[in-house]
């Protein structure tokens, strides 16, 4: 498939080990987002994080940039930004690498831009908080930025307000705004959740071409499947706050390991099949709710709902196994060995 | 077989507003016509403002037509007056697309799915409690859901109950305006496989609309495809999806044309 | 634009019909002006009569009206009974004296209620923001009346400030510079009155819509672009508080000639209040329905001042388009 082939440059940009992200709850009592996530970025690569409600991805991406609401906390971990490490960065550090250094496209466009503020001023206002001064630079640089992501009359979208914009629009727009100051690595949590499938397919193209021109890594999170073939360079796939599963595009969704991924992907319907025999069948599910995050759980977290159980699944906690080049799974299905 | 519900030549026009006409008159739906048959699915498939959310809220009678008929139960009921409508709409319900937005916050689920009774106040209050507890048993959420509020719930147990609260009139026909596109992969497909149940069930007729093929593809028997206010493909299912023709279908395979691939490789495993 | 139109056409619409009303109500109200003279035994019938020809009191009402309103285009206000004067430069003169009291009260109330209500709104729910609630609290609940008098005992007492009026004895003798001084000092307890009883109020709305406004998305999407915390309260939290805020802003410009009469009369201040209620007394019809034109006037603009600013400040209000 079209993974990226050119200029690999395989710089580490961003490297987590072991995170961990809980909440407190009101009453008492802790919810583990997160628990053990290690994963790293390269240069220029479009990461997949693909997980349902409640498996953490939109914790994730939050907690890479430290924007964890105020009942949610970093309890163990490292974020390596281009070496630095952003759970314990400073205050001011971390204004710093935000925008500039690793940026966030949020998922409901509509909301995350201002009301009352024209679009190009927005883009300006990135600029502005890292460093761009005059007024008329900042001006001609975010019309330099919106012509990226944008075809046709840059003039008008730079002077619109968001209400005045489509949906796909409103998103180029944020997409201009997490790009503006040339970070090394964008997250895009959902950044197409809210829009059609034409739109969304020329989102996708979009970062593809951002990628190709300015070398832009991404980590894109999303709950859809389809999406990802064509467009992702790895996939890693998350459940219940954990890894289950991570590696090429092609291996995880051609030849998924974890019972997990194998269900989430027997899920989706095919358009080819719709035969009358294919339809209307029942679609394979899978049994059981995801786990309540607010107990401690012995032993494998998806165990409950898996139907390749084992006897030792409840007992022991999988750890990460390779099981091809670069393609890893938490299942003791798979024994990790020594080292 | 007689069609349960006939459009012929529904048109949808949003008035311009303003002095001058600032904001310019808009026809939403230009002239669509389709029928359906008992215990069928019609997916109406497009992209955002071709017009299929104005196609449905026009046939749960929640916005007048500028013109055209609307064939159900013998009477067009596009010329009905709000009382004789009254009579009607229980037969023609609406499930729609955030459930985070359609179920009032503040209620119980007991309260918002007997609601439908409340209005048409045909059952008396003790049973409207025993209507809920049956009609959420359909939807598979247990009684130990009628206290809860939506903020309780999962996105997936959330649009149960908006179908569980569309069906306590026991409806004939369901319009589903994207009921599917805010859930989960794995939620699509339980609530999808509740949907072909209840059909099978209860003898509905389904209008699907929605901007996902795969889906549409999956729980339609006919498919209507919409581009700008008119219907440019329409015919069975099977016959639609092989002969894809007009460039709007094509738009909307393609879109889906690279999962193709993967997930048929996927289920060969 | 045909939204500015309409409203200013709502605007005028008003003015006309509360000219009308304050006409019919003061002359409706039993007796007039000569009805004092009457028991005056210096006064003869015949002049009383004379004068009331004059001032043509026993015309139909529908003509009097016709006549003032013809009279109100050219700028004349009618003719004050008590004051022997045209009614226009005395309500100038008093108006002129309520507007420098109301105004410099008003610009002092913004400019605490904004930065402390965006302030408390940041820290809602900490120690901080309780106390403050607790303490606009208080205010809220002590009467105006008690304040004023509480304030003016204690000028008394202590000798400070000077204790009721506008000006000194010996005013018109006064360098500029020592005019200036002696009102502003004459200003420190009205002022501190009016600050007391409109601050509470105002400071809970500027932190209600404030507090909202920290909720939105857009303001956690800015943190994530590094855009500071202080740049994104004043340029983006603020701005969408607007709505409510400038509506407002808009009943305080309203009540700049109205809303101190109170303090006024306690303080001896020489304004609008006092001498509209003497001439209500009195039944000087013309001071009294062009003191109440005046006040509606105030009102009115006040209004569409407010609307005029939500124009500008909200670009959604000036489109009309409907949205599917």
């Amino acid at each position: 498939m079209n993974s990226y082939r050119g200029n690999t440059d395989l710089r580490r940009v961003l490297e987590v080990r072991d995170l961990c992200v809980a909440y407190g709850r009101r009453g008492g009592g802790v919810w583990r987002a997160l628990s053990g996530v290690s994963f790293g970025v390269n240069a220029g690569e479009i990461l997949a994080v693909l997980g349902e409600s409640g498996s953490g991805k939109s914790t994730l991406a939050a907690a890479l940039l430290r924007l964890l609401p105020a009942n949610g906390r970093i309890t163990g971990g490292e974020i390596l930004l281009e070496g630095a490490d952003v759970v314990r960065m400073d205050a001011v550090g971390l204004r710093r690498v935000r925008g500039s250094g690793v940026s966030i496209v949020f998922q409901e466009p509509s909301l995350a831009l201002h009301p009352t503020i024209r679009v190009g001023e927005q883009v300006g206002e990135v600029l502005r908080a890292h460093g761009m001064r005059g007024r008329r630079e900042r001006g001609e640089r975010a019309r330099e930025i919106l012509a990226k992501v944008f075809t046709g009359d840059v003039e008008r979208i730079f002077s619109s307000y968001p209400h005045e914009l489509s949906g796909g629009q409103q998103q180029r727009v944020l997409i201009a705004q997490a790009i503006a100051c040339e970070p090394a690595l964008v997250v895009a949590d959902e950044p197409t959740a809210s829009l059609d499938s034409p739109t969304q397919r020329e989102i996708l193209a979009l970062f593809r071409s951002l990628r190709d021109a300015l070398g832009i890594a991404f980590i894109f999170i999303t709950h859809n499947p389809a999406l990802l073939a064509g467009f992702a360079d790895r996939v890693l796939v998350l459940y219940a706050g954990k890894v289950a599963e991570v590696g090429p595009t092609r291996d995880v969704l051609f030849a998924p390991q974890h019972p997990y991924t194998q269900a989430l992907l027997k899920c989706v319907p095919q358009v080819e099949h719709a035969g009358a025999a294919g339809r209307k069948l029942p679609l394979p599910v899978i049994a059981g709710a995801p786990p309540s995050l607010g107990v401690l759980s012995q032993g494998c977290v998806f165990e409950p709902r898996c139907e390749e159980r084992m006897e030792m699944c409840p007992v022991r906690e999988p750890a990460a196994a390779m099981v091809g080049a670069g393609h890893e799974v938490a299942c003791l299905k798979f024994p990790r060995e020594c080292g | 077989m007689e069609p349960m519900i006939r459009v012929e030549n529904l048109v949808k026009r949003y008035a311009g507003r303003g002095l001058g006409r600032r904001a310019a008159a808009f026809t939403a739906v230009d002239s669509v016509s389709f029928s359906i048959l008992p215990g069928s699915t019609l997916a109406l498939v497009g992209e955002s403002g071709s017009g299929k959310s104005s196609v449905g809220l026009c046939l749960a009678c929640l916005e007048r037509l500028t013109s055209g008929q609307i064939w159900f139960d013998g009477h067009d009921v596009a010329t009905l007056a709000e009382r004789e409508l009254r009579a009607v709409r229980p037969r023609l319900q609406m499930v729609f697309q955030d459930p985070a937005t359609s179920l009032n916050p503040r209620w119980t689920v007991r309260e918002i799915v007997a609601e439908p009774l409340l209005v048409q106040g045909r059952v008396a209050n003790r049973e409207r409690g025993v209507h809920a507890a049956q009609v959420l048993e359909r939807v598979r959420l247990g009684a130990e859901y009628l206290e809860r509020r939506p903020a309780e719930l999962s996105g997936g147990q959330r649009q149960r109950v908006a179908i569980a609260r569309a069906l306590i009139l026991e409806p004939k026909l369901l319009i589903l305006d994207e009921v599917l596109s805010a859930l989960d992969c794995s939620i699509q497909a339980q609530i999808a496989n509740l949907l072909v149940e209840l059909q099978r069930a209860l003898g509905l007729a389904y209008l699907f609309i929605t901007h996902d093929l795969k889906m549409a593809a999956h729980l339609a028997d006919e498919i209507a495809v919409m581009s700008r206010g008119k219907i440019v493909e329409q015919g069975a299912a099977e016959e639609i999806l092989r002969d894809a023709r007009h460039a709007e279908m094509q738009n909307l395979l393609g879109a889906t044309l690279v999962e193709r691939e993967v997930i048929a490789v996927v289920r060969e495993r | 634009m045909c939204f500015l139109l309409r409203r200013l056409g709502h605007a005028a619409f008003l003015l006309l019909g509360v000219s009308v009303l304050a006409f019919a109500f003061s002359t409706l109200a039993p007796g007039n002006y000569f009805d004092e003279m009457r028991l005056n035994p210096q006064i003869s019938a015949e002049r009383l009569s004379a004068l009331r020809a004059d001032y043509q009191v026993d015309r139909p009402m529908a003509v009097r009206y016709g006549r003032w309103a013809v009279a109100l285009l050219h700028g004349d206000l009618g003719f004050s009974f008590a004051y022997n004067t045209p009614v226009a430069p005395l309500l100038w003169t008093r108006a002129r004296n309520t507007l420098l009291l109301t105004g410099t009260a008003t610009a002092l109330v913004w400019m605490l209620a904004l930065p402390l209500g965006v302030w408390s709104a940041e820290r809602r729910g900490r120690p901080a923001d309780v106390a403050l609630s607790w303490a606009t609290a208080v205010l809220l609940i002590v009467p105006d009346l008690a304040l004023a008098l509480g304030l003016l005992v204690l000028a008394v007492r202590s000798g400070w400030l000077p204790t009721g009026g506008m000006v000194s004895v010996g005013f018109d003798g006064f360098s500029t510079g020592k005019k200036i001084r002696d009102v502003a000092l004459h200003l420190v307890l009205p002022v501190t009155v009016l600050v007391a009883s409109a601050l509470p109020v105002l400071l809970r709305h500027v932190r209600a819509a404030v507090a909202e406004a920290l909720e939105a998305s857009f303001l956690r999407a800015a943190e994530g672009h590094g855009i500071s915390r202080r740049r994104s309260l004043y340029r983006y939290a603020l701005p969408a508080a607007a709505h409510p805020l400038i509506a407002l802003f808009g009943f305080s410009l309203g009540t700049l000639l109205s809303g101190s009469l109170l303090v006024e009369v306690v303080m001896s201040w020489p304004g609008l209040g006092p001498f509209l209620l003497e001439a209500i007394l009195a039944r000087d019809l013309y001071v009294v329905i062009g003191g109440v034109l005046l006040s509606t006037l105030f009102l009115v603009a006040g209004n569409f001042a407010a609307d005029l600013l939500l124009y500008w400040a909200d670009p959604r209000i000036r489109e009309e388009a409907p949205e599917r």
